[in-house]
């Protein structure tokens, strides 16, 4: 195996990995505060892509671009979810609410069905077939700027967990329901915000995936397992862990993909969320509960 | 003023409800004779969407040209099979409730498999419009008929046609890097190429590397790194539709210019979403498939029937999938015509009896020998050129030269 060919594939998987990751932290975040485990993550970023998609064919607009009313337009619609079909689910049974985000996750892919049909749809950008020359590794141009835009709100969603007051008053929500209520909190309000905030999340990753695949209605299923595996691996609650899940799913599978059998790259995935759950069942990252 | 029933008038409904009652059965069978139920199992959604879409448009043109031809009323009960082998079983199920008599499908060698074994259970035909795994008429089954060359035909017609293409073109690649779709499909073919491949002396290249991967694969970086790697003088592929698309992008990005990309078998390449996902990049790819002869009377009737229902669209880019399925109706209905029945084992035999020599795909006739396929398909080697499938080979049917290697190619 050419060398330089085996660093392609790992920038390759560490590019695709963040986006997998800035995917995944949204759910992250919504699981770490809300404790709800949105079982239509997935089917969520669909709808992003497809916002994508829509845009670019209406009004020629880069995804790049459309990253920004995408993003206002999901955190206004997780904001809603939350406040009006989640909140009250939030102290019943866990097969509940379960079983509410599982319709909501059938719901959404038969509308999209119904909106757009079957077919695969893309965005087509010439950037989208070129790649940056290094030497002797070509990175495709494409992932490495949606790899740069996952970083960057990463960045921003840890920024604002740290530094606003607003997100520390989630994270006090998420440490001690009960303190937060009693020092005064609005803790639905917060809750709202937060899964709108994940939304948010989940609209830029959708943005970013429509640079690297193309969208069907289908798709969601499979992207809600890979956010659950990388979640699990990263550790179920934490932001840093939810990208470095991505990055570690995104490598491996490139690696597992050349050093063994491309068809086992999935297999390798899952085998590795067996060996976090055997040896560090909290994932990589995670607090013991 | 409220109406009194009286004796007579009860005797009356009731003698009128035994009549009608005693004769209902005839009505039935007057019924089904007048009418052919084909329950049509196509995957109109999931990511074989678009081809099953194609197909079906081969269905939609069937009953209006069918009654034109031969004088029979057909009523298509369609079904989304969604790419799923499980839906595509529990589908055929349902139909057959519904009263087809018989079936018609389902484009993909899994899900054939999952219908046959519910059509034998049901004692209901299965006419297979296109699938080529070739144990779906190595079991013995009595109800299931194909019209679609077999996984092994396919190759070895593929293969036979990549020898044709060296020499019309005057080359002779030494090296091949095999790529296929793991799915029955990809098998099955993987599983004949390999058997005739020692067997074809005279085809002048080796392969070097075999790559399968995910038919529902969202990314081929890796696997087309691997198969750059391999420094292959051409690219051979067994693929799907999506697959495809995915795949030749990615070539672009990793600049891998191999002398081309040749099909041996398989759809995916001269599909219309190759070309409008592709554009130019859908150049020159190369794919040996069964096809429709241009020149056959019947395809210039099914040609008229296709742009009356679909004005924007062209029959050349629909032509294997709305070809093959048009015909598997055909047949259906010329073996109800001549059964003059809807009594499944009637018409089974009927089928079995079939013998249509004005026909549509390339070719000898339409003839199912004892377990139920048909023989003699031929196959065409066609060339993306100027965004259109091009017959570049047999000579005798093509339209165009073949251009191999591909310009851009850039040796390895």
């Amino acid at each position: 195996m050419d060398p330089a060919n085996l660093v392609n594939l790992v920038i390759s998987g560490v590019l695709t990995g963040l986006v997998y990751g800035l995917m995944a932290l949204g759910l992250s975040v919504i699981f770490g505060v809300v404790r709800v485990v949105n079982f239509a993550h997935g089917e969520m970023m669909t709808i992003a892509m497809y916002a994508a998609v829509v845009l670019f064919a209406a009004l020629g607009l880069d995804p790049f671009l459309a990253v920004l009313p995408v993003a206002i337009g999901f955190f206004v619609l997780g904001y809603a979810l939350q406040a009006g079909l989640i909140n009250p689910f939030i102290t019943r049974p866990e097969h509940s609410q379960f079983m509410l985000l599982v319709a909501v996750a059938i719901i959404m892919v038969n509308a999209l069905l119904i909106a757009f049909g079957p077919s695969a749809r893309s965005v087509q950008l010439d950037y989208l077939l070129e790649s940056i020359e290094l030497g002797p590794l070509l990175i495709d141009r494409g992932k490495f700027y949606a790899a740069l835009v996952a970083c960057a709100t990463a960045g921003l969603l840890f920024a604002f967990f740290k530094f606003t007051r607003t997100g520390k008053a989630i994270r006090a929500c998420a440490d001690n329901h009960l303190g937060a209520k009693v020092i005064g909190l609005n803790v639905k309000r917060y809750y709202a915000l937060t899964f709108g905030l994940g939304s948010a999340c989940v609209a830029v990753a959708g943005c970013m995936m429509v640079l690297l695949v193309d969208v069907t209605p289908v798709l969601g299923p499979a992207y809600t397992l890979l956010a659950f595996v990388i979640v699990i691996v990263g550790g179920l609650g934490s932001m840093a862990g939810a990208l470095l899940g991505g990055v570690l799913i995104g490598v491996s599978e490139s690696l597992a993909g050349i050093l063994i059998q491309p068809s086992a790259k999935s297999m390798f995935s899952f085998a590795l969320l067996i060996l976090v759950l055997l040896f560090r069942p909290q994932g990589l990252l995670g607090r013991r509960s | 003023m409220m109406q009194r029933t009286n004796r007579r008038k009860f005797n009356r409904a009731v003698a009128g409800l035994g009549a009608a009652a005693a004769l209902a059965p005839f009505g039935i069978v007057r019924a089904q004779a007048a009418k052919l139920k084909v329950g049509v199992l196509l995957p109109r959604s999931g990511f074989m969407g678009f081809i099953g879409q194609s197909c079906q448009k081969g269905a939609d043109l069937a009953p209006g040209v069918i009654r034109e031809m031969l004088g029979v009323d057909i009523e298509l009960m369609n079904a989304d099979t969604e790419t799923n082998v499980d839906t595509a079983r529990t589908r055929a199920e349902r139909l057959i409730q519904e009263g087809a008599n018989v079936l018609v499908g389902p484009f993909d060698s899994g899900a054939a498999a999952a219908i046959a074994q519910v059509a034998e259970q049901r004692g209901v035909p299965f006419v297979i419009n296109i699938a080529a795994a070739p144990q779906i008429t190595e079991q013995g089954y009595k109800y299931v008929f194909r019209n679609f060359q077999t996984g092994v035909d396919i190759a070895r017609n593929g293969l036979a046609l990549i020898g044709d293409l060296f020499q019309a073109t005057k080359t002779a690649p030494r090296t091949a890097v095999y790529m296929h779709v793991n799915d029955t499909f990809g098998q099955s073919n993987t599983k004949a190429i390999m058997a005739l491949m020692p067997r074809l002396t005279h085809l002048p290249f080796k392969i070097v590397d075999t790559i399968a991967y995910d038919p529902a694969a969202k990314d081929l970086t890796v696997e087309v790194s691997k198969a750059k790697a391999a420094n292959a003088d051409f690219l051979l592929l067994v693929c799907r539709l999506n697959d495809s698309i995915i795949l030749r992008r990615e070539m672009v990005k990793q600049r891998w210019y191999p002398m081309g990309v040749v099909s041996p078998g398989s759809p995916g390449m001269y599909e219309e979403q190759f070309y409008k996902a592709l554009g130019k990049l859908s150049e020159y790819c190369i794919s040996n498939v069964p096809w429709y002869n241009p020149r056959a009377e019947l395809t210039k009737v099914v040609e008229k029937a296709f742009l009356k229902q679909n004005p924007k669209d062209k029959l050349v880019f629909h032509g294997l999938n709305a070809g093959f399925t048009f015909e598997a109706i055909l047949i259906a209905a010329d073996s109800f015509k001549r059964a003059r029945s809807t009594d499944p084992k009637t018409l089974t035999e009927a089928i079995r009896q079939t013998n249509i020599t004005s026909k549509m795909m390339l070719g000898g006739p339409i003839k199912f020998n004892a377990k139920g396929q048909v023989e003699g398909i031929g196959s065409a080697c066609v060339q993306n050129l100027n965004l259109l499938p091009t017959v570049v080979l047999p000579a005798d049917a093509a339209t165009a030269k073949p251009v191999f290697p591909a310009p851009d190619y850039k040796r390895a």
